[in-house]
């Protein structure tokens, strides 16, 4: 029996035969084909008539934009003019594999001059080429695993659009080798309620079909496990179940200081998911969400119906202004200049800044989506501010829009750094611990081999939430944590022990939240806060905090 | 050559869901059916790789070509899509 550790993102307990998806498919080569040219082209088109029957097949399994983007991918396989770039190739001398290769090369060209959406459609055509060039070449077809048993996948990193085509039935587990807690495999899999372990070395060297138990809470995968061992996790598991059920009612601790419990959302589709979480209000509505894959800008009638919608829902709602940029660029929010290293460049509060229209804009629609509302209802942040300046600015335009609660995130360092000073700029604070971490251990969030660096218990930004959470108590406002760090439960009692007032998570998170603390004190999140900054590396950190939070156990944590 | 002029309304242009549409319809087609800007050079309709190569963003005008017998009601099949498009706003 073998163990491997990696660290649990997504907590439950998985166990089933492994299935390995590994590698990427090469580039055929460009040997010269001497056979009949006739046979090697309905060869090639065989090969693409089948992945456009088995994407079509796949489409009409997925719902919603998976299912679009899969009948996309299939028109793609059969397209007439594909085929006839093919033929050419073909007779002019290739084989089957690398005509194919070299024809959707000419369209992949072509695309990717286009505009960005239809950059990002290359990855698409990609997909399609892979499928049928693993077929022509005999090799394993790319990305998630036809399978009839449920199974637990095991992959290096898998892109967003496989995850969205998995069967939440079929994959009991998913472990990768690479990727951090904050990772896309992390946030999906929490959204999906799957069990997840990421950075796992030495789990691509399993073979398919072994059978594993995965324990996405503790990050542990048993090789070959014996019943206890599963009898075992399962009961820690259970454990936390009924944790989660007897744990009702507003987020506060044992002796009932109070730390609301909120919702991250892109929109009003999010907002029924959240309130059956029992999430108390919104704490971040990524407003750019509203706007991703459109051309022009939604009209400021469209904008108010889908913030009035979200502020009808929930008692609190912070709305974070456009946050563009970066990884979420907004056709009609561009850059000055094309940027070497967009992460620091101009995005978030800059970008809009740059823009001042569509700020005011979207200030002057928010304003109207609360009107006859509360006024503490809405809260509005901006995304990226470094300093007193830029916070006292935006708080100034919200004034203008009529808004009375300003608030920023603490995302770069320097702002946590003198939190104090931006704390007299504004209402309150959100601390985004996803791009604090980027920022501050100096790791770009896409690059996935270093997602090890950006752990949120690393010390150093346990410091840094620590100062801004202080400087906002100190002046009688409110400091929130928005990113994912709050969805860890043992973290969310450390950081309620740092002062935070406020906890924002996807909505699955919420109950575990809800459950760990309500089983400790303030008195005790306050030591394990202590104990975890007094530590000297994150896993330190993580054992110190788990020591000073004596109920953990008992929750199967 | 039977020829008709539209205009792109959805908001994501004649991309996505909207130019998979087409295409599918297009295909069915008997006769050929070329698309193309109003100056600029016409593509296979029935292609999709070729309909989005074009980046018809909204608000363009594109030119509908067939030849052929029926190529009349193709292209009013074909033009019809383009307002229904605007109506789902897709």
């Amino acid at each position: 029996m073998r163990e491997l550790l990696g660290t649990g993102v997504s907590s439950g307990v998985g166990v089933g035969p492994v299935r390995v998806v590994s590698g990427t498919v090469p580039e055929p080569p460009a040997d010269p084909f001497s056979g009949d040219p006739v046979a090697e082209t309905a060869r090639a088109l065989e090969a693409l008539e089948a992945v456009g029957r088995e994407l079509e097949s796949r489409a009409q399994a997925a719902g919603g934009e998976a299912k679009d983007m899969l009948a996309a991918q299939a028109l793609m396989a059969r397209d007439p003019d594909l085929a006839g770039e093919i033929r050419i190739g073909i007779s002019a001398g290739l084989t089957a594999a690398r005509a194919v290769y070299e024809s959707f090369g000419f369209y992949r060209e072509l695309l990717s001059g286009a505009s960005d959406y239809m950059s990002a459609r290359v990855s698409d055509l990609d997909d399609v080429r892979d499928r049928a060039v693993a077929r022509l070449m005999s090799l394993a077809v790319p990305g998630a695993p036809e399978s009839d048993e449920p199974y637990v996948l095991i992959t290096q990193d898998l892109a967003p659009a496989d995850l969205a085509l998995l069967d939440p039935r079929q994959v009991v587990a998913f472990v990768t080798e690479e990727g951090g807690p904050i990772g896309h495999t992390a946030i999906l899999a929490r959204a999906m309620g799957i069990p997840a372990i990421v950075s796992c070395p030495g789990v691509l060297e399993l073979k398919d079909g072994e059978r594993v138990l995965v324990d996405g809470a503790s990050g542990r995968l048993t090789v070959d496990p014996e019943d206890e061992q599963i009898r075992r996790a399962k009961a820690a598991e259970r454990a936390r179940a009924e944790a989660v059920g007897s744990a009702t009612g507003p987020g506060r601790t044992k002796d009932g200081h109070p730390v609301p419990l909120l919702a991250n959302i892109g929109g009003p589709k999010d907002v029924d998911r959240a309130l059956a979480s029992g999430a108390e209000g919104v704490g971040l509505f990524r407003s750019e969400y509203l706007f991703l894959d459109r051309e022009v800008p939604l009209t400021e009638e469209q904008q108010i119906a889908a913030y009035r919608e979200v502020l009808e829902a929930f008692p609190r709602v912070v709305v974070r202004v456009l946050d563009a940029g970066a990884d979420k660029p907004l056709p009609f929010l561009p850059p000055a200049a094309v940027e070497p290293n967009p992460a620091l460049g101009e995005r978030g509060l800059r970008l809009l800044r740059r823009h001042p229209h569509v700020l005011r804009g979207q200030l002057r629609a928010l304003a109207k989506a609360a009107e006859g509302l509360p006024a503490d209802r809405l809260r509005v942040m901006a995304p990226m501010v470094t300093d007193a300046e830029e916070a006292r600015v935006f708080t100034a335009a919200c004034r203008e829009a009529g808004l009375t609660q300003a608030g920023i995130m603490i995302e770069v360092p320097a702002a946590a750094i003198r939190a104090r000073d931006i704390a007299e700029e504004v209402d309150f604070f959100s601390l985004g611990t996803n791009d604090l971490a980027q920022y501050v251990f100096a790791v770009d969030r896409q690059v996935t081999s270093l997602t090890r660096l950006q752990d949120p218990w690393r010390p150093a930004l346990l410091d840094l939430m620590a100062f801004a959470a202080e400087a906002a108590v100190g002046a009688g406002k409110g400091c929130g944590v928005c990113g994912e760090a709050a969805a860890d439960p043992i973290m969310a009692c450390v950081l309620a022990g740092l002062g935070v007032t406020s906890l924002s998570m996807s909505a699955p998170s919420l109950p575990l939240v809800r459950a760990a603390l309500a089983a400790h004190t303030l008195d005790e999140c306050r030591a394990a806060a202590a104990a975890a900054r007094a530590a000297r590396t994150e896993t330190q950190a993580r054992r110190a905090a788990r020591a000073a939070l004596p109920a953990l156990e008992t929750l199967g944590l | 050559m039977a020829e008709r002029l539209v205009r792109v309304e959805s908001m994501v242009g004649l991309h996505s869901r909207p130019a998979a549409e087409f295409v599918k319809a297009a295909a069915q087609c008997p006769v050929e059916v070329s698309v193309g800007r109003h100056t600029g050079e016409l593509v296979n309709a029935k292609s999709i790789l070729a309909v989005l190569a074009l980046d018809a963003r909204p608000g363009e005008h594109l030119r509908l070509c067939a030849e052929g017998e029926g190529a009349e009601e193709v292209l009013d099949r074909l033009a019809s899509l383009f307002t229904q498009f605007s109506e789902t706003n897709a």
